[in-house]
């Protein structure tokens, strides 16, 4: 491990079951992630990917289980936890009257940020060239560009990205990737859910299937009592 | 303090920026008032009478045409996720939202209040207290508003379900407030009616945003 930063903790996650309307979609998940780790999520469609990153984002309640962050549980301080996670979702979060400089800042500013380093966020994903735009002109490559260039604009040890190449040119792969890398060296945690193989160095990898509860068997179902 | 002063500032810009928030809530406003004298004739007497009425009917539609932008927008793109992840509680963020809801309905209906009391020939008066009804009165009504457009997040037709839900809890709002002008003409003083109002917004400071956020809790999960 390289230099694990001392605000930045272990990620665990204790048996944690997951259930969406009326199916269970995963059960018994475990898995721990160390100061400078990566946790690659793999599996098909529909097999809980996007479920578990906002699971660890807390936007979403687990069933069963519960996750550990730097050695305590996240509901302990739910506030302290959100400050020190970033969530990159499907959704970009850009309002098309917005320039790019005013999104970054903006969205740097919510999180209490009060000198954003919006300079280096832009230039580590090549946005200084279009950095005064209005959003609405941004190519869809460009608007994901700009929801991960958050990830630099206000400095958070977790990283929750859902997808995170979808749209990005060959360019913005390699700008991503030198992003983790740098973001992990400093102690960073990353979790990403995709279906391109990323060139991470030593990342974990889970496969979701393995957690999949048994089609049918309802007795696996934690909820079952209720 | 910090993240709600930049909230409460995206959501002024970006009322500005959209041209056409602002002006779509007044220009219905006005124009549902000028509505009334054609329909029911120019009588002076009439409009008089049910002036003060109309006013504040006039407000509550054009507050509710506006529930729509508090939060849809922020739903669709996934800026709700971010909110609710940001330094401020969810509880916070509604109120920044409502606020500047209120700055850009509420405020500009408020002040184009009084010219409109002139079109139905209001009591001179009487106009004072309408405009200071108005001005006590529309936060409730960005406020109440705030939990019924949380409310039908995800809903198909959430404009009309949400008018739906809060015209009935308009209605003390709209009581008090048109009170409050029929008992100046009447010469009794709107004095307990603008308390009454006052203590409406009051209590919907603290409360609604606790229903908001806990609506928006539910349509994020």
């Amino acid at each position: 491990m390289i230099g694990s930063g001392s605000a930045d903790g272990d990620l665990v996650i204790e048996d944690l079951a997951c259930r969406r309307g009326e199916r269970l979609v995963f059960r018994g998940l475990n898995c721990t992630l160390p100061p400078g780790g990566a946790l690659v999520l793999t599996g098909a469609n529909g097999s809980g990917k996007s479920s578990l990153l906002r699971l660890l984002a807390t936007l979403l309640a687990p069933v069963a289980g519960r996750l550990l962050w730097a050695g305590a549980p996240v509901t302990a301080d739910l506030p302290r936890y959100r400050a020190s996670l970033h969530y990159v979702g499907h959704l970009d979060a850009i309002k098309p009257a917005f320039g790019v400089r005013e999104t970054l800042g903006f969205w740097a500013g919510v999180r209490g940020v009060a000198t954003p380093p919006i300079d280096q966020a832009l230039d580590t994903f090549a946005l200084e060239p279009i950095a005064d735009w209005p959003c609405r002109f941004l190519s869809a490559g460009q608007r994901r560009r700009l929801a991960l260039a958050r990830l630099v604009a206000a400095p958070a040890p977790l990283w929750l990205l859902d997808e995170p190449t979808a749209a990005l040119d060959a360019d913005g792969d390699r700008r991503l990737i030198v992003a983790i890398e740098a973001h992990r060296i400093t102690g960073g945690c990353v979790v990403i859910a995709t279906h391109q193989p990323l060139a991470l160095g030593d990342a974990r990898r889970l496969a979701l299937e393995e957690f999949a509860p048994a089609s049918g068997n309802q007795a696996d179902d934690p909820l079952a009592a209720f | 303090m910090a993240p709600y002063l930049e909230l409460f500032r995206r959501e002024l810009l970006l009322a500005f920026r959209q041209g056409g928030e602002i002006g779509l809530a007044l220009g219905f406003f006005v124009l549902a008032v000028v509505l009334f004298p054609l329909g029911v004739g120019p009588e002076a007497e009439m409009l008089r009478r049910i002036g003060a009425g109309i006013i504040w009917v006039a407000a509550l539609l054009a507050a509710v045409l506006s529930l729509d932008r508090l939060f849809t927008a922020d739903y669709i793109d996934g800026g709700l996720d971010l909110l609710a992840l940001s330094a401020m509680p969810l509880e916070g963020a509604v109120l920044a939202k409502c606020t500047a809801h209120w700055v850009t309905t509420g405020l500009p209906l408020t002040i184009i209040s009084p010219f409109l009391a002139e079109l139905v020939d209001m009591d001179a008066t009487a106009i004072p207290l309408l405009a200071l009804g108005l001005l006590i009165g529309t936060p409730a009504l960005s406020l109440l508003g705030a939990i019924a457009a949380a409310l039908t997040l995800g809903a198909r037709r959430p404009g009309v379900l949400s008018s739906l839900i809060v015209l009935p809890l308009y209605l003390p709002v709209l009581i008090f407030g048109a009170g409050a002008v029929e008992a100046g003409i009447a010469g009794t003083g709107g004095r307990p009616h603008l308390l009454l109002l006052g203590a409406l917004t009051l209590a919907a400071v603290p409360l609604a945003p606790f229903a908001t956020a806990a609506a928006l809790r539910q349509a994020l999960d």
